[in-house]
């Protein structure tokens, strides 16, 4: 499977001078046995998979998170966590894909059904019967921090039903707000177009879908592709006007970007067009501001706050972006997370033999909360199964840095989460 | 001086002496073999691997064609667990369109070599990388084979048959008996090279196998025979590029194949005649050669990490050879019985052919044999498979299976090609070991990226620890009071090492005497040397970071240009060695 690009993933293994490394930063590696390490899995692996073997060779490849730290860490450049993936998809592809990993790599589908009655839908997860069950039959693990459905309807509906008092101006922007803003967090999206609108941009909302990162996480490269090219279908027409495509979700922008492409080796112009045309929030309000462009009326904020920064960011190549802008808010003290990862890796921490390696390897990161002091009231972070499993595993709340961005303009409340 | 009495003696421990020495053996003949260094020190140690179909000599050469395509079915029974089942495609490029391609078509037909024309669509299916331009695509059943593990196999099988295999001993003459006119080979004496003693071993008939040394022993006999060592240099890359042994469909020449070898793949070869089977240099344009030939196939396979090169020598013989042409030698095994020859008797030499005829070559000897032992013994190696063929075909992904089977990832040792401690300690006691190279032949350590950056400290440790512990003496003796177990069946598989040899041993107090063969530190410099002559010749991009890291391991962190004992030297040692001097040219360059 995808061995056709010659220039890309695959041959990175090439670039393996078996250093150990990544090994050594490896966060999973670290705290179980049951993982060898990204040289191992990786480029080491590799060397011994080829298609039509009479056994699929190798099984631990499934304990990579997908972190990316090896990625960060290697002195010359092995793709380790997309050789990774890729491996995982031929196993899939061989083997099948469990029933489990199937649905939470189906996150909008599951978006959408909860959405219809979410209260219930709320109740039917979230109680300790049902997610006994969940474990029991599916292996979902009963502790981990699933999401609950917006009770306030999504941000779709938001959107369309405050479409009359939405800014219109010659400056537009396209806004990518990926299922969990759609179904879950829809407060996101409004502290979002609170910003943007704040800046004198005006919000587009086109159709969209999931940028298919659950599914390449497990291994359903096919599925990933049609979603990605949905993606593309619809918001190609935007990026050919020249508009930027901006996401909340750094999974998701990162998704677009390249990972999709990347993995799937869809590399058509259209592609390349929404690859170049999609940016994380932060780096473009980074950019912005760099251009002058970006309001700086903030308010006084004086609060401390932990931030951990996602380990997409990484793949980004962008740097700390929120932190940057963060730091342009007058009284806000953050303290800077160097944590390697929170441990849930999307769907990974998810899943019940793997919930308790995600909360070893969050370990890090919780410690690190915890020694800021009884003055931290909140944590924040860019992606929210992130903030998620921060929240699981230090008891605070934890926000996103656009929400911190809305309440220093004075637009948000972050504690109840909604606009002012 | 030792003495042994056998009824034959056969010089040299490549695929065809172990061949001989197994056939004989099934026929009840008391058989010694002696090998100068390991067994495949040779060319069956430093060839491509590829199991011929005997599609490259459909055209031109159907008597050895027609010889393959027989062997490699056979071999695929009795020598299963040392073959990959690849398959092969011979592919037509844009400029080898003419007849070729229709002339190869029959020959294969004409001499049974089931060759299917396949539709390039499905060849690019198989092997994505292939040049998408070439226009024809036939398959034919070409194999990898693994030839250590083949020739240590059938060194295995031949003992358990009762023949005594003897390696690092080297031949330094021949016993000659009788006058002019009735002169007979009646054995050779021999010196252990480890131990330095030396032994008489009288045979009723001597089998000269001694591949591209086979015109040096003869010449101990007063025969001359004309072999013309023709060289043939050899580049392996980092990882497989393709799953398929890929063929140009022309007449062969110069870097026309590429064959996938367990984690690698090899493309070869060049053809220079050389005076000399030892020492070879690679010239740097064998390597370019090499690297643009197979870009032809694989476009971007030049610029691929090349893991490293090496040399072998086709111990071509012919005997009205005039044209000074290797590639016009015909490929089919040549025995020469030196009684009808030169009126020597008791001296047979069996020469010519390839890896993929070895068994054949081994019965048309060991018929000769029988036939002047006035004895009538029918061969049945043909249907005799050898040890471990059990397993079935080899394939890429095994040891990281059974790896991951067992859980044995916190057991590597050699991490490139999966190889545990067990494996290593197992086939220390199973099998004459003198140096970590015959480790590298035994279970692949160091043939990795890392080319022995990570293994060579570790094997070494390990070595060490065993020889203190008295759990593996350097002995190359193959009599009771040999430690070995000559059992290699199985040591190439982490899932069938799970418990070492070296815990059940019980202390025999022999393990003091062999000292003087054993220094750690040089068995770590000759391992490094070794390693070292192999990657020099493509030392460039990837290879070069990687060596570059291993020299900060060694040289900076370890220090091993200072580790003591430096006067000491092995028998290999000097063969580590190479020509570092620029040619010419290359201080032209400069």
């Amino acid at each position: 499977m995808h061995t056709k690009s010659w220039h890309s993933v695959g041959p990175s293994l090439d670039e393996c001078i078996k250093c150990n490394i990544c090994t050594s930063y490896c966060p999973v590696a670290a705290v179980t046995d049951l993982f060898p390490g990204p040289k191992y899995v990786g480029p080491q692996a590799q060397r011994f998979r080829e298609n039509g073997q009479p056994q699929t060779p190798d099984h631990s490849v499934d304990y990579c998170s997908g972190c990316r730290v090896c990625n960060e860490v290697c002195p010359t450049g092995v793709k380790i966590a997309e050789l990774n993936a890729r491996a995982r998809a031929q196993i899939v592809s061989e083997k099948g894909i469990p029933l489990r990993n199937r649905l939470l790599g189906r996150n909008e589908m599951l978006g959408k059904l909860g959405h219809i009655v979410p209260g219930l839908a709320n109740f039917g997860l979230h109680n300790s019967f049902s997610r006994v069950m969940a474990e029991k039959v599916m292996g979902i693990a009963r502790q981990a921090p699933l999401p609950h459905w917006s009770t306030d309807g999504s941000f779709g509906d938001w959107f369309k039903k405050t479409q009359a008092q939405r800014l219109k101006s010659d400056k537009k922007v396209v806004y990518y707000h990926g299922c969990a803003t759609m179904y879950y967090e829809p407060f996101i999206g409004k502290a979002t177009v609170a910003v943007f609108e704040h800046n004198g941009y005006e919000v587009l909302v086109p159709p969209q879908n999931c940028c298919g990162l659950p599914m390449l996480s497990n291994g359903e490269f096919g599925a990933a592709a049609d979603y990605h090219q949905n993606n593309i279908n619809k918001l190609l027409v935007y990026a050919q006007a020249g508009l930027d495509i901006v996401g909340t979700s750094t999974s998701c922008t990162l998704t677009l970007k390249e990972e999709a492409p990347e993995l799937l080796d869809m590399d058509s112009d259209n592609a390349k067009a929404i690859t170049n045309a999609t940016w994380d929030i932060f780096e473009w309000l980074r950019e912005r501001h760099e251009l002058g462009e970006l309001k700086t009326d903030f308010r006084q904020m004086n609060m401390v706050l932990p931030y951990h920064a996602p380990c997409q960011y990484r793949a980004h190549r962008v740097g700390k972006p929120a932190m940057d802008i963060m730091a342009l808010i007058p009284g806000i003290d953050i303290r800077e997370s160097h944590a390697r990862c929170c441990g849930i890796a999307g769907t990974y921490g998810y899943k019940k033999e793997k919930y308790q390696i995600a909360m070893d390897v969050g370990a890090e990161l919780f410690d690190f909360v915890a020694d800021q002091g009884g003055d931290v009231e909140m944590t924040a972070c860019d992606s929210e199964t992130c903030r998620w499993q921060l929240e699981h595993g230090t008891d605070l709340p934890s926000r996103h840095p656009v929400e911190i961005l809305a309440a220093a303009y004075g637009l948000y409340d972050l504690e109840k989460r909604q606009l002012l | 001086m030792n003495r042994i009495q056998t009824e034959v003696l056969v010089i040299g421990g490549g695929a065809t002496g172990t061949g001989v020495a197994w056939d004989a053996a099934l026929r009840g003949l008391k058989v010694v073999l002696v090998e100068r260094r390991d067994l495949t020190h040779g060319t069956s140690g430093r060839y491509h691997g590829l199991l011929h179909s005997g599609g490259r000599y459909a055209v031109k050469d159907s008597h050895g064609a027609a010889e393959c395509i027989a062997e490699n079915q056979i071999l695929r029974v009795t020598h299963a667990h040392c073959i990959e089942d690849t398959s092969g495609f011979f592919v037509v490029l844009p400029e080898d369109e003419g007849e070729y391609p229709d002339k190869f078509k029959a020959g294969c037909e004409a001499v049974g070599i089931p060759c299917v024309e396949i539709p390039v669509a499905e060849a690019l299916r198989r092997e994505p990388l292939l040049n998408p331009r070439i226009s024809r695509v036939f398959e034919v059943p070409d194999g990898s084979s693994d030839s250590f593990l083949a020739a240590h196999a059938t060194a295995q099988a031949a003992r358990n048959a009762g023949a005594q295999i003897l390696t690092y001993h080297e031949v330094t003459s021949l016993i000659m008996v009788g006058g002019e006119s009735d002169r007979r080979v009646a054995g050779a004496v021999v010196h252990n090279v480890v131990t330095g003693e030396d032994t008489e071993i009288h045979a009723d008939m001597t089998v000269n196998a001694a591949g591209a040394w086979t015109g040096k022993l003869a010449a101990m006999a007063g025969i001359e025979i004309t072999i013309m060592p023709s060289k043939g240099t050899m580049v392996a890359m980092n990882h497989r590029l393709v799953n398929t042994v890929v063929n140009r469909c022309k007449s062969p020449s110069d870097g026309d194949i590429i064959v996938p070898s367990h984690t690698v793949c090899v493309i070869g070869t060049t053809s220079i005649n050389v005076p000399e089977p030892e020492p070879l240099r690679i010239e740097p344009w064998e390597v370019k050669k090499m690297l643009e030939e197979g870009d032809k196939m694989v476009p971007g396979f030049a610029q691929a990490r090349v893991l490293r090169a090496w040399a072998g020598v086709r111990p071509l013989f012919q005997d009205t050879y005039t044209s000074g042409k290797g590639r016009d030698v015909t490929r089919k095994l040549a025995l020469l019985d030196h009684k009808e020859r030169e009126g020597v008797a008791g001296f047979l030499t069996i020469t010519g052919g390839k890896w993929t005829t070895f068994r054949l070559m081994a019965e048309a000897t060991v018929d000769d044999i029988c036939r002047h032992l006035g004895t009538e013994r029918p061969c049945t190696t043909a249907t005799t498979p050898v040890p471990g063929a059990e397993q079935g075909h080899y394939w890429v992904g095994h040891r990281l299976h059974e790896i991951e089977e067992k859980h044995l990832q916190s057991e590597l040792v050699c991490e490139c090609e999966l190889v545990t401690r067990t494996m290593i300690e197992n086939a220390a006691r199973r099998n004459p070991l003198l140096t970590l190279d015959d480790l590298r032949r035994d279970v692949r350590l160091g043939k990795g990226p890392c080319q022995g950056g990570f293994c060579t400290y570790r094997a070494t440790g390990i070595l060490h620890e065993m020889k203190k512990a008295g759990s593996w003496e350097v002995n190359m003796s193959d009599d009771a009071s040999s430690a070995a177990k000559w059992e290699v069946a199985y040591l190439q598989s982490p899932g069938h090492n799970l418990v070492s040899d070296a815990d059940s041993h019980e202390d025999n107090g022999r393990a003091a005497n062999t000292a003087d063969s054993f220094n750690p530190n040089l068995l770590l410099r000759d391992f490094l040397q070794e390693r070292w002559k192999g990657v020099t010749p493509i030392l460039w991009g990837r290879q070069l970071k990687q060596e570059r890291l291993d020299e900060l391991i060694y040289m900076s962190l370890m220090n091993v240009d200072h580790l003591p004992d430096k006067e000491l030297s092995s028998p290999v040692t000097e063969f580590y060695l190479f020509d570092t001097t620029p040619t010419a040219e290359e201080v032209a360059d400069v």
